[in-house]
């Protein structure tokens, strides 16, 4: 992109187990700490031990929002990443590995081999130290100081004793002293950003949305790729006073953070597809009791197990179709890990409103991905807004919890206050609670009951942001997303752009409710439109046509459990504009 | 004998009597089914108890006996098939000055929601669960349930179940319950006594209750109990010892034992291992969101 001075991509490849993460993480924290921007993606395999990894890490002076369509520099911890990888590299880059255990293969034109003589370097017999030696050359390819690797290698290590930071900072000058002696280091220096930046998953920062939303009680079955909110969530419960459990399975999970909610606390759930498949029944449960509780899918490869560890759009039939019966719901979609965070306080506040459960659509992608963001501009004490919540007790009688009132919501008093003693329950039920089953069924009284759950929702699409075109309004193709795509999307815009084609950008985040008559102008509006969907079906195709009529030119898909790279789409839309498709699919495959 | 309860601003309130725990709705059981004996008896140890209403929270699944929170004077929830102990822990931990009382039947309790009974019993949550057994689906019009003896004709084993039933009271002991019990509903002042021992009871207190279905279930009707249970106090049986608990769960002959079989005072119940619950009151009353320190020390650790 034209506007980078520097978007360099680094790739470390590797078995699981050899311990990628830790030279990932040393440089991650140098690069932050610069004030650079950084995207990781992590191409892994459901295999503790064993399986291949790759972990992409893309630096930019500018924000970068996917990982890009280029390797700059390949770090290779076995040989087995250089078989698979070493055909991507270009001319002008990188791949650095141990020449002691590893060969290359053919080599493309124009790459440069960097082979450490890592025995010669270090006497430590800790197989794991060839990676601090690669992250010292690495740095020294990259024009930077020993100084902050020095620092960060310290921080990465001072928990396990000086001695083992003293044998890393010594085995990470020996990779960097060899790299400035024996190798042609990269002239053009890396930038530095005007302050530090912060570093989160996307798993991460709907934890945070959550607890800055006032989350109270989370509970979760440990399911990837959406593990990793458990884990926040468990590392902070005391520090933040909330209650975090492990539950049994996930019928358990939902229901518990129903009851939880139902006594008054904020809660919500998160897990993936399959476990939301049992969740589901609970989800209709909250919009019958009418108890706001948040469900997250981080969501992978389906159908059933699917491929565990890699990432798609599969899930949104699953999530408008979850439970039987017609209820009220949100489902948002975040377009970023920032995106999910900010998103979080902002449905906890509308399922409130609204007294209705809330699904959250993230996929691993997005989860499980890292990006930096500025702390300055994440607001942690956002506003909390309850709705028609009672919280004082009162000396009275005659409470109704599901009073026919004319906004269609009622107020809604919490288990335990005084004076509005009261049942809630997930049988069709009078404004009393009074199950209809008990006065013989009701047709009037339960189509009553179905209008005022309905009418509540009457305001809804005034408290949601509407769909809206980023780019020019007049461009020759508008490309149309939801969820995780936006960053790749946004990126292929601007490549396009740079190859003579006028594209704009129609990101969806909120599913449901859905701002039909917005999007029915924009997109008649457009001259040409191409739906983007990680996934087979086009789920969020069939959805905007059932609710709009609408259809689209032209359609680009990937459901290879590998997230889009901008050339992808690029390649897509100069083919639809050829008139070559109708349904592009990338094929190109990244061997992990 | 009377009681008084006293408010948090030190006005004493007179009791009330068991009829102030009657339901806004009559109950819609067949006549002479067993769960009106279990009803009584609620509202009669609640009302002993010094209790009031507002204080108490009933979760129920679905069945027959799901039922039961519309039926009685207390917060309610009426939720899911075999759900009522993962809402009701949910609701404790979230507000754990309720008395949480998990009321269900056989089906609901330890077919469907057996998961949950293995773990809540295991967590030794501090609810008390109040099965009406009736050995029998009831609402689904007479099918097997994981309590039906082998060998009983119903119309999912029109040729005899060939299944063992499950036993409450070992499976309980063996989950780590605190509190083990067995009532029959034809006994009311026998089950009130136990159903006030299981809510004083701190831990997960679990009476699997006798409640005769009289409609679908001719094998184990009101005959068929009375002729046979025993009170385990009329023998002076020592509640502190598992091994003899279990030898009298498992007597089902002549004699079929009711009443205490095994409690465990003191063990700490999952809201006592809590540490987010030692101080500050129910989650639910807490203020929501960070404070500065919070969120200086969760930005500091992302940079």
């Amino acid at each position: 992109m034209s506007s980078r001075n520097f978007d360099f991509v680094l790739a470390i490849g590797g078995e699981a187990g050899q311990g990628i993460a830790t030279p990932g993480d040393i440089l991650a924290r140098i690069f932050i700490r610069r004030g650079l921007h950084l995207y990781t993606y992590n191409a892994y395999q459901s295999i503790i031990r064993g399986g291949h990894i790759l972990l992409f890490m893309r630096v930019s002076d500018q924000q970068v929002d996917n990982h890009g369509d280029k390797l700059d520099l390949l770090l290779c911890l076995n040989q087995d990443t250089m078989d698979r990888h070493l055909s991507l590299m270009g001319a002008g880059s990188t791949v650095v590995y141990n020449a002691d255990t590893i060969t290359p293969g053919d080599v493309p034109d124009g790459v440069q081999l960097c082979p450490l003589p890592v025995s010669e370097l270090t006497e430590s017999r800790n197989r794991l130290i060839q990676n601090t030696i690669a992250v010292g050359t690495v740095m020294a390819l990259m024009g930077q100081d020993f100084e902050a690797l020095e620092e960060s290698l310290s921080l990465r290590f001072n928990r396990m004793g000086q001695e083992v930071v003293d044998e890393n900072v010594a085995a990470a000058r020996a990779g960097y002293d060899y790299a400035n002696e024996n190798l042609m280091i990269k002239t053009d220096q890396v930038p530095a950003g005007p302050k530090p930046l912060a570093v989160w998953a996307g798993n991460e920062a709907v934890a945070m949305g959550g607890a800055a939303a006032g989350v109270k009680f989370y509970a979760a079955y440990p399911m990837s790729p959406s593990t990793g909110v458990l884990h926040w969530m468990a590392q902070h419960a005391r520090d933040l006073g909330i209650m975090v459990r492990q539950i049994e399975d996930e019928i358990g999970v939902a229901n518990m953070v129903i009851g939880a909610a139902h006594a008054g606390a904020r809660s919500m759930c998160a897990t993936s597809g399959g476990g939301f498949a049992l969740m589901t029944e609970a989800v209709g449960a909250a919009g019958m009791m009418e108890i706001p509780v948040v469900f997250i899918d981080v969501q992978r490869a389906g159908p059933s197990t699917g491929v565990p560890t890699k990432t798609e759009q599969g899930d949104l039939w699953q999530a408008l179709g979850a439970s039987q019966g017609d209820f009220q719901k949100f489902i948002v979609a975040p377009t970023s890990a920032l995106d999910a965070y900010k998103t979080m306080p902002e449905l906890f506040n509308l399922t409130d409103k609204y007294q209705c459960p809330g699904m959250v659509l993230i996929d691993l992608l997005i989860g499980e991905g890292r990006a930096t963001f500025d702390p300055d501009e994440v607001d942690m004490q956002p506003e909390i807004n309850r709705g028609a919540l009672l919280t004082e007790a009162a000396q009275q009688n005659g409470y109704k919890r599901y009073e026919n009132t004319e906004s269609g919501i009622s107020p809604r008093a919490i288990a335990g206050l005084e004076g509005y003693v009261h049942v809630v329950a997930t049988d069709e039920h009078d404004e009393d609670s009074t199950l209809l089953s008990d006065e013989f069924t009701d047709p009037t009284k339960r189509r009553m009951m179905v209008e005022k759950r309905d009418r509540k929702m009457s305001t809804v699409l005034d408290d949601v942001s509407a769909p809206s075109l980023e780019g020019p309004a007049d461009a020759d193709v508008t490309l149309i997303g939801w969820g995780s795509t936006w960053g790749v999307i946004k990126e292929a815009v601007e490549l396009l752009q740079e190859q003579g084609v006028r594209a704009n950008h129609l990101p969806f985040k909120w599913i449901v409710p859905f701002h039909a008559d917005e999007v029915t102008e924009i997109v008649n509006s457009a001259k040409k439109t191409i739906m983007i969907e990680n996934n087979f079906s086009g789920q969020f195709y069939r959805y905007m046509r059932s609710e709009t009529g609408l259809s689209v030119d032209g359609h680009i898909r990937k459901y290879d459990g590998e997230p889009f790279a901008p050339h992808h789409i690029v390649e897509g839309v100069l083919e639809h504009l050829a008139r070559e498709t109708d349904i592009f699919v990338p094929t190109e495959i990244l061997k992990v | 004998m009377t009681t008084t309860t006293k408010t948090s601003d030190g006005n004493s309130l007179p009791q009330l009597t068991a009829k102030d725990f009657k339901g806004p709705v009559d109950p819609d059981w067949c006549p002479g089914c067993g769960d009106f004996g279990v009803l009584n008896s609620l509202q009669r140890a609640s009302s002993e108890l010094g209790l009031r209403p507002h204080q108490i929270l009933t979760v129920s699944g679905i069945g027959c006996s799901s039922n039961f929170p519309g039926y009685f004077n207390s917060f309610g929830m009426h939720t899911l098939h075999g759900r009522s102990l993962a809402v009701a822990t949910g609701a404790k931990l979230a507000n754990h000055e309720l008395n949480v009382i998990v009321t269900g039947g056989d089906g609901d309790g330890y077919g469907i929601g057996g998961n949950h009974f293995t773990h809540t019993a295991r967590r030794n949550v501090d609810l008390t669960y109040l099965v009406m057994n009736n050995q029998i689906y009831g609402l689904t019009t007479g099918q097997v349930s994981p309590t039906s003896r082998e060998g009983m004709l119903t119309k999912s084993t029109p040729f005899g179940s060939i299944e063992p039933p499950l036993n409450p009271i070992t499976s309980a002991i063996m989950n780590g319950a605190t509190y083990i019990a067995r009532g029959y509903s034809g006994d009311i002042r026998h089950l009130t006594d136990i159903i006030k021992g299981a809510i004083e009871h701190r831990g997960f207190s679990i009476v699997d209750i006798f409640s005769p279905c009289t409609t679908f279930n001719r094998d184990n009707d009101h005959p068929f109990f009375k002729q046979r249970v025993k009170k385990l106090e009329d023998e002076g049986h020592d509640t502190t010892d598992w091994q003899l608990a279990c030898e009298k769960a498992m007597e089902w002959g002549d004699t079929i034992y009711t009443g205490l079989f095994m409690q465990i005072e003191g063990r700490k119940t999952l809201g006592d291992r809590e540490r987010v619950l030692r101080e500050g009151g129910p989650l639910a009353h807490r203020p929501l969101g960070l404070n500065d320190k919070q969120v200086e020390k969760i930005i500091s650790g992302m940079m």
